[in-house]
């Protein structure tokens, strides 16, 4: 009865979350509130994939963006081009991610820790720059979604976000569960005993490399998955957008703010951060270049000084504090 | 007897040092095989080889007939050498019963299969009780008796413990020597560096004696501990 507790309060919990997530947007109609619910759920499914690599398998990337750019191009080239629905497109950009994740993966594997961190970063530069001055994928100018049949065929809406926000939530909800069997294999178990310590891991067999680009493939076919989304959402794509040093710092962030490692950690990181954002752009309104930046490095002081595990860790923290006088009673 | 290990004319440089030089030894399967030697010695290095962690300069390394020589770690497990750590290394985040989980998979990627045999090994190494803690909370003895566990898990032919009984009092000392017996009795090899002599001299069946990366000696307990150039590494001239 007491072992069933907390999996039963736990189910409760995740059924009103979800409850409270599907019917949120029939109550908020405003279209700019209704975007930026969109933005939670889309830095939440971003965040949640990048926690694959990052969080459990303890890799750290700063160069997610990548993966998200890619997925963004290969759907909307392919739909300019070949006419191929975004839905396809975004599974295509999934795997050309995946593909490119694994090269790239390969050598900077071999670096560790931070240095690994500052290849990411190194990719991530050097395929904006790559886009920025490649006329066929629109160059610096980007590109525009070609204006289709509204509808779900196509995943365009021009006249309502609500299609959108859905979207959006079914892509975390998809990303979530992906975790959430990934968290209960072996290959959980694995990405944890790499990031705890690899030298053990490897003596029980466990090839750092292989299982490492595992994670990367598997972390980047659904940041891609985002990144293919954003382009539907905004109809418009150019390197500064999709592939901005900002958004890898962002994916993170979310991430390392929510709880590194825990399932749910990046969905409050994303309902924080984004929320803090929206506050202070409101509140310096559109000069407030970099106070974004000046956020995340306090969040990220904070976060590092006091709460090393993020909310996750914070609110277990609480649950123990309060569970504690009543198990003794 | 069938011969598990064979090292041949093994060499391990680092720069202008050599760690190891022309070391050669057999091992034959269930046997305990001792390894000794003063600090310094290249003990610890002559076991990265064997595990995989070094790439040796020099010599040879066969391990069921197979030339094994600079195999990564990881592949060493899959045939069978599995290894403890001088610092033990067990992963922070995860549970005792988790730890030894992640050995047993090597064998059965199977969640439920792994716990099953995660279990039996906690079992037999004594920390049953222990299962559900987080592997930091042990003392000192029981991680390194989850790191045996661990090991274990991996269904090796070969244990190869470093120092696996520093640090121990002399009634844990006891429970490792007997427990290291009942590894044996399972048929399973081990190379063990020790310096704790008390606990290696009474189990081991043959030892091997290090000193400035070379074999000064091998032979029984009894054997080594009557040679003059063992007692002249360890006491001096």
């Amino acid at each position: 009865m007491t072992a069933h507790r907390p999996n039963t309060r736990r189910n409760a919990t995740l059924a009103l979350a979800l409850a409270v997530a599907c019917i949120l947007p029939l109550v908020v109609t405003s279209p700019s509130h209704q975007n930026f619910l969109i933005l939670i759920l889309m830095f939440a499914q971003v965040g949640v994939a990048w926690n694959i690599l990052g969080g459990y398998a303890g890799q750290v990337s700063l160069g997610h963006v990548a993966f998200f750019g890619i997925g963004a191009y290969t759907s909307t080239m392919l739909f300019i081009h070949a006419g191929i629905s975004p839905w396809l497109g975004m599974l295509a950009g999934g795997l050309v991610s995946s593909c490119f994740a694994v090269a790239i993966g390969w050598p900077c594997f071999r670096l560790k820790g931070h240095y690994f961190s500052m290849a990411t970063i190194a990719v991530a530069e050097i395929l904006q720059v790559l886009f920025t001055n490649w006329e066929s994928v629109g160059g610096a100018v980007g590109l525009n979604v070609p204006l289709a049949e509204q509808g779900w065929a196509n995943m365009v809406f021009n006249t309502s976000k609500l299609p959108y926000y859905y979207i959006a939530l079914g892509l975390l909800i998809v990303t979530l569960l992906a975790n959430w069997a990934i968290e209960r294999s072996f290959l959980g178990y694995y990405f944890r005993a790499i990031k705890d310590e690899p030298d053990a891991a490897s003596s029980l067999g466990i090839s750092l490399t292989r299982y490492k680009l595992v994670a990367i493939a598997i972390s980047s076919f659904f940041t891609a998955l985002g990144g293919s989304f954003y382009a539907q959402k905004e109809l418009y794509i150019d390197p500064g957008s999709v592939l901005s040093t900002s958004l890898s710092i962002k994916m993170a962030l979310v991430t390392i703010l929510g709880g590194v490692g825990s399932l749910f950690g990046p969905v409050l990181g994303s309902t924080l951060l984004t929320s803090i954002e929206e506050v202070t752009r409101q509140a310096f309104g559109g000069s407030g270049m970099g106070t974004d930046l000046i956020l995340y490095a306090a969040i990220i002081i904070v976060v590092a000084v006091y709460y090393p595990t993020g909310i996750v860790g914070w609110l277990r923290q609480i649950r123990r504090r309060y569970a504690k006088p009543e198990a003794r009673g | 007897m069938s011969r598990l290990l064979v090292v041949e004319n093994l060499g391990k440089r680092f720069g202008g040092l050599a760690a190891n030089e022309a070391i050669s030894f057999e091992l034959q399967a269930g046997q305990i095989v001792g390894l000794i030697g003063p600090n310094g010695a290249g003990k610890t290095t002559l076991f990265n080889c064997i595990a995989g962690f070094y790439q040796p300069s020099e010599g040879t390394i066969h391990f069921l007939g197979k030339d094994i020589t600079g195999h990564a770690s990881a592949q060493m497990a899959h045939l069978g050498i599995a290894r403890t750590f001088q610092i033990v290394r067990s992963f922070g985040s995860l549970t005792v019963l988790e730890n030894v989980m992640v050995g047993a998979m090597l064998r059965n990627k199977g969640v439920g299969a792994a716990r099953e045999r995660a279990l039996a090994a906690l079992e037999f190494c004594g920390l049953a009780g222990r299962i559900a803690m987080t592997a930091s909370n042990l003392t000192v003895a029981e991680q390194r008796r989850l790191e045996l566990a661990r090991a274990l898990a991996t269904e090796p032919k070969l244990l190869l413990l470093d120092e696996i009984m520093a640090g121990l009092t002399p009634s844990e000392v006891h429970e490792a020597v007997h427990l290291i017996k009942e590894i044996q009795l399972r048929g399973i090899a081990c190379l063990i560096v020790e310096h704790v002599m008390e606990g290696i001299m009474p189990i081991a069946d043959h030892m091997i004696v290090l000193d400035y990366g070379r074999k000064i000696a091998e032979g029984t307990p009894a054997e080594i501990s009557r040679n003059p150039a063992v007692l002249a590494a360890y006491l001096g001239e």
